[in-house]
């Protein structure tokens, strides 16, 4: 990689998370994961395998679940992001976190801020009809503890299904 | 990884005469293909990057029995349209068994229908024989182990197959590709948009450097045809497809009056299996038609050690979608 990088190469981005809003001056290369991470210091999106196949850098953009490690900060532009940091609301745990704590949804944890992240999307989407239905939009999410059961256990409890 | 320009448009026409007047310029949508390439693999190398994420290419509209469906609708968007679920819904089954709901959100149909191929040895860089990648160099894939690759439009210069499933159903419908150019807009079937790889397996499609794929077309089928798609895979959810097809069947009393097949997972392009068409035109719906028309898709293939058991198995999975999709078992 060459050292010095042209004036062309960087970009301005307002970066609008967790309902504030920062602006940055980056490298064009630079992606959304690692300017959570690195510029903004929110460390809670997990870098996995970093392309696009584990699900552990998930997060919302206007609402909707993306790969942060597939998406440019620039194309970020103008978008609400939300991360796993923005979901707890007056210091009290969004419902999924209380209930993967309860469920015992995680074991060395690092897949689950992800996993989090796309359960509430899930749950918003409506795809929580049956435990079937959970396994199959939650795949984009892997965990490699495999705390598969519990997990499905706290999402299930969230949609108001119980335990049945 | 070499730095880039990025540079975001709300222009169509700024979009395709950027690209088009600059070799080293390529368009941003979803990223998911793009992005892979650049950041992580290395594989591609642009000098800049046009986000077209904000062109005015969204939104899907349905007249005449045809669905216009703009390059940038998401696959989620795609798979939530009622007359998608409505009229071709072996669209919406193909459409949620690619890919995760996350990446869902973030590839586009036009994107979709340019992917690159998952060949491990295309995207490693380091492997210097991939006539994909630099002509000429050999193909890696064929010596070397391969499993997800293809057996038809194959051949010694190149095995990558194309993985998508929304293609497979798209082929089947004979799905139309607007494209605008710098000075013209043309349209081309999606039939006749890929190109095999013959000696040139680096030339995928039709399009010349700087041409956009705006919109896609899809013709409805007619009320009462029945569809379905099937994907069969080394596991139930988040995997490519190791033979896959999309069929739609029209049957009265009993005898097959029109029928269209595609398949996934074995071919160098979304494959359009005419020869099994034929053989299901005008005849009894029946397993004995069904295999004789599995037997006529698979009829030309080209297999290494690895792929040779996609030949039955894309044969009993074109069976099996055809037995779904008719309501005959026997």
């Amino acid at each position: 990689m060459q050292n010095t990088v042209s004036a062309e190469a960087y970009v301005d981005v307002r970066l609008h998370v967790n309902g504030t809003v920062q602006a940055l001056h980056v490298d064009s290369r630079v992606t959304l994961l690692d300017a959570l991470r690195d510029e903004l210091a929110l460390t809670g999106t997990k870098k996995g395998c970093d392309q696009g196949a584990c699900g552990a850098c998930t997060v919302l953009a206007d609402g909707k679940r993306v790969l942060s490690c597939l998406t440019l900060a620039a194309q970020c532009e103008g978008r609400e992001v939300t991360t796993i940091e923005g979901l707890a609301a007056d210091g009290r745990l969004h419902p999924v976190q209380d209930a993967f704590i309860r469920h015992d949804g995680f074991q060395c944890g690092y897949c689950t801020p992800g996993q989090i992240m796309s359960a509430v999307a899930l749950l918003q989407e409506g795809r929580a009809g049956s435990d079937e239905e959970i396994r199959e939009f939650m795949s984009g999410n892997l965990c490699r503890c495999g705390a598969y059961p519990n997990i499905v256990a706290a999402i299930r409890e969230v949609a108001g299904r119980g335990s049945e | 990884m070499r730095p880039f320009e990025y540079v975001r448009t709300h222009d169509m026409a700024a979009a395709v005469a950027l690209v088009s007047a600059d070799p080293q310029a390529e368009y941003l949508a979803g990223g998911t293909t793009e992005l892979d390439l650049v950041l992580k693999d290395g594989v591609l190398e642009p000098g800049r990057l046009i986000d077209i994420t904000r062109l005015p290419l969204r939104g899907i509209t349905c007249a005449e029995d045809t669905l216009r469906v703009g390059a940038l609708v998401t696959m989620n968007e795609l798979a939530a349209d009622p007359t998608v679920s409505e009229r071709v819904p072996f669209v919406r089954e193909a459409l949620l068994a690619g890919a995760s709901p996350q990446l869902r959100n973030m590839a586009t149909i036009g994107g979709n229908l340019l992917q690159r191929t998952r060949c491990r040895y295309f995207r490693d860089a380091t492997v210097p024989a991939c006539n994909k990648r630099a002509p000429g160099s050999g193909c890696a894939a064929v010596r070397g182990p391969a499993r997800m690759h293809a057996i038809l439009g194959a051949s010694e210069h190149c095995i990558a197959l194309h993985a998508s499933d929304l293609c497979v159903a798209l082929v089947a419908l004979d799905t139309v590709v607007e494209i605008q150019g710098v000075d013209a807009s043309r349209s081309v079937p999606l039939t006749q948009f890929y190109v095999l790889p013959g000696d040139r397996p680096d030339i995928e499609n039709v399009l010349q450097h700087g041409e956009l794929i705006t919109r896609i077309r899809i013709p409805l089928l007619p009320v009462g045809m029945r569809s379905g798609y099937l994907k069969v895979r080394d596991r139930a959810s988040y995997e490519f497809a190791l033979t896959s097809a999309a069929a739609a069947l029209l049957i009265e009393d009993d005898t097959i009056v029109r029928a269209r097949l595609a398949l996934g997972g074995v071919g160098t392009v979304p494959w359009r299996a005419l020869e099994a068409e034929e053989i299901l035109h005008g005849a009894p719906a029946t397993r004995r038609t069904f295999r004789a028309a599995a037997e006529a898709a698979l009829r030309d293939p080209f297999t290494v050690a690895g792929t040779a058991f996609k030949i039955e198995l894309a044969q009993r999975t074109i069976v099996r979608i055809l037995q779904e999709a008719s309501g005959v078992q026997s």
